[in-house]
């Protein structure tokens, strides 16, 4: 009941991260790993200050 | 067997449910009737669609496979394209499409009554805004995720490409316009709500700066800190409202607050996205999902009775809030929760770049549009849970009901529904507000529902806590929509303006920056500033235009798959779009028909326009009124020439995708299908392989 319980709220937990985007970082230095490994990844922040840019330069918000 | 059998009494009887709860609503007459049978309504209503209706598009007229592999998989960067758990996509797809529009838009329609709002909503979503967004979704998603714009431009012609991009533009001036002035409205005179909104603005810079300097990248840290100063600054707005020498600098007309709006506009534009949109985006997402799932819960606890009659006299065109009969503006009123065509930029160019697989487009596409129905049906019972005599007193514009408090309630008690200037000082004073009269947009009723509702289920000494807890939530989201609406009509400007001098399409270039900002900023700012200084209410003027413009753009997106439908051999399902369209192009016409030529200066622009010159020209109208009276004539006219080009614009893309179809079923040449060539999924073996 109790591992349960633990394991509930942590798949809450991760899908928390994962909607507002707090565990963006990690998923981009593992799909970094896999697609160029060759290449050093960016920083967290300016990867941070990229992505943002990136993000708000399309419509993402509606009425 | 025996499964089917339970599966179809299960059906059986959700179908009942629904058929005696949507029965009870339309049937009901003087007798008062319970929140709960709109949610039960709402709820078996979404079931049924979703699980019949919604599923047979998604198999037989679209042919979902799921077998194919998806722009995400294909085409995966780690950043824009990616492959996501369908939860997580319904997530951002919700986020990014409920705004502001589905609790303001029921909240003025409710001047007809509950009834005709209440029927669109659950209509218009199951047949019209769900198969829109889901249909989208579907065809951006087989052409690599385009955006709406591309695929016209693809599959109808170049027509269609420029009518879905000027569409965009003027949309999103319109309605930065109307949700503008809604905060105005929220903010006038009250110096708790204006120093409450006020404070957004830093806390929102100061989580920025936690983001981006401090601790990058930790979004949940940043948030949680942002989310407790903004409970804290609703608190203090309180605090500032008893302090003599403080109050007044948050005491200001609507002239002045408008202009620090428009000023504001112009400051986000600009300013990086790291220090205020962003995180002000994060903060407002979070208390939109908090406060909805809230008002739910509350809702189905407390199971309010609504006290607004099913229909009011106001069918008739003349109601209060905005002139014209039921028929066609309920259904312009309510465009977001019933059929909205600004999601369908969502559906294509965003959301199709995260699905894993074709078979998730039912439940986001067409699931996420039924939510966005859920908060408007929610919307639509916090202002009909409040006395009609005080909904119509909170939204009735001074021009109309009389500028004084006792005038005002004379006129809305000779509607028939009465109301007391004591009842309406009590419920200001509740609120702390100095006054709840003529505070037109919708804002201001729905926090007066919301506080009662929560008041009620949480004690009511924290009424004007509430109240402004609900005027600081829905400011902080019309404000990141306003930010992001400039920003994407700047982006818009310089593309086009780039094609005439190189230099202005650079968008890190800091002089067209500023000069494509200005633009955008005073297009919208004209319509708020006209909106503030126009006595009626500049609700009655931008809301109907914003209701028009919004479904011209869903109209061109059901123009598109009507045509790929078409163009595909579906012809005999095509009407899934074509009925939705078929309606959309009735009723705009008709809107846009009675506001160019109506006589009645409170529905026809150019009657208007004209009352007001002749009023001015026998010199009838007091000094105030006269001076701006020639800029009110002018803006009359200026929408006339809108409102016409808008439903020029939508008769050119749908006789062009009339022409397509004919020329495609005759034979002859059209611009091929632009589908992307079928890959195999291999996420599923990668899944069962790890």
């Amino acid at each position: 009941m109790a591992t349960r319980l633990n394991s509930l709220l942590r798949t809450l937990w991760r899908a928390i991260r994962r909607l507002s985007g707090d565990d963006g970082y990690e998923r981009y230095l593992a799909h970094h790993a896999a697609a160029h490994p060759d290449v050093p990844a960016l920083p967290r922040r300016v990867w941070f200050a990229l992505q943002q840019q990136q993000k708000w330069s399309g419509i993402k918000r509606c009425c | 067997m025996k499964t089917k059998f339970f599966s179809l009494l299960l059906w059986l009887g959700v179908a009942l449910l629904g058929a005696a709860a949507v029965g009870g609503i339309a049937l009901n007459r003087g007798e008062s009737i319970n929140a709960l049978w709109f949610v039960t309504a709402a709820l078996c209503v979404y079931a049924i669609a979703y699980r019949f209706y919604a599923a047979w598009i998604a198999a037989t007229v679209l042919c979902i496979d799921e077998t194919r592999a998806t722009p995400a998989e294909r085409l995966a960067n780690g950043r824009d394209f990616m492959p996501t758990n369908r939860w997580i996509v319904f997530g951002h797809h919700f986020a990014a499409i409920a705004g502001p529009g589905p609790l303001i838009g029921p909240t003025l329609a409710a001047q007809f009554g509950y009834l005709p709002g209440t029927l669109w909503i659950l209509i218009g979503a199951v047949l019209g805004g769900c198969v829109q967004d889901m249909v989208t979704l579907f065809f951006s998603t087989r052409r690599d995720g385009r955006s709406l714009g591309q695929m016209a431009r693809d599959e109808l012609g170049n027509i269609g490409g420029v009518a879905a991009l000027i569409a965009t533009f003027l949309i999103m001036v319109i309605l930065i316009a109307v949700l503008g002035l809604v905060v105005v409205n929220a903010m006038k005179h009250s110096p708790w709500a204006t120093s409450t909104v006020t404070a957004t603005i830093p806390i929102a810079m100061l989580v920025g700066l936690y983001m981006h300097k401090l601790r990058p990248g930790r979004v949940l840290e940043g948030s949680a800190l942002g989310v407790i100063l903004l409970l804290l600054s609703v608190a203090g707005g309180g605090w500032i409202d008893q302090q003599a020498g403080l109050r007044e600098l948050f005491d200001h007309p609507g002239l002045p607050l408008a202009f620090a709006v428009i000023g504001y506009g112009f400051a986000a534009a600009i300013l990086p996205v790291w220090l205020l949109l962003a995180p002000r985006d994060y903060l407002s997402t979070f208390m939109k999902l908090g406060t909805v799932i809230l008002l739910a819960l509350v809702i189905v606890w407390l199971r309010p009775e609504i006290r607004m009659p099913a229909l009011t006299q106001f069918v008739d065109g003349s109601g209060p809030i905005f002139g014209g009969k039921l028929f066609p503006f309920v259904f312009i009123t309510i465009a977001c929760g019933a059929i909205s065509g600004f999601h369908s930029l969502i559906a294509s160019g965003t959301t199709p770049k995260l699905l894993s697989n074709e078979r998730d487009i039912r439940m986001i596409g067409y699931g996420g549009m039924v939510l966005e129905s859920l908060v408007a049906i929610m919307a639509m019972i916090a202002a009909t849970v409040l006395d009609p005599g005080v909904y119509f007193a909170i939204n009735s514009p001074s021009g109309i009901v009389g500028k004084t408090a006792a005038e005002a309630v004379a006129t809305i008690s000779a509607w028939g529904f009465p109301v007391t200037v004591e009842q309406m000082n009590l419920l200001a004073q509740q609120m702390g507000e100095a006054s709840l009269f003529a505070r037109t947009g919708g804002a201001p009723s729905l926090a007066v529902g919301m506080a009662s509702i929560f008041g009620s289920a949480f004690g009511e000494h924290l009424l004007a806590l509430w109240y402004h807890f609900a005027i600081m939530f829905e400011a902080l989201f019309i404000l990141t929509t306003l930010d992001a609406g400039t920003r994407v009509g700047r982006f818009m400007l310089q593309d086009l303006l780039g094609n005439i001098w190189q230099p202005l399409g650079r968008t890190s270039w800091y002089p067209s920056v500023l000069f494509s900002s200005a633009v955008v900023v005073s297009a919208w700012g004209y319509f708020l500033y006209i909106g503030v200084i126009d006595p009626n209410g500049g609700v009655n003027i931008l809301w109907p235009l914003f209701g028009i413009s919004n479904q011209i753009l869903a109209a061109i997106a059901l123009c598109v798959a009507t045509g790929i439908l078409v163009k595909s051999g579906k012809l005999g399902y095509a009407w899934i779009t074509a009925l939705p369209l078929a309606w959309l192009v009735i009723i705009t016409s008709t809107a846009t028909w009675q506001k160019i030529g109506s006589d009645d200066p409170r529905i026809g622009f150019l009657a208007a326009a004209n009352s007001l010159s002749d009023k001015l020209a026998a010199g009838v109208l007091p000094p105030d009124k006269a001076a701006v009276a020639p800029q009110l004539i002018f803006n009359q006219q200026l929408d006339a020439v809108l409102a016409l080009f808008f439903a020029a614009l939508l008769w050119l893309i749908v006789i062009d995708m009339l022409r397509v179809c004919a020329r495609h079923l005759s034979g002859k040449r059209v611009p091929p299908l632009s589908e992307a060539p079928h890959y195999p999924t291999r996420l599923e073996e990668a899944w069962q392989r790890d």
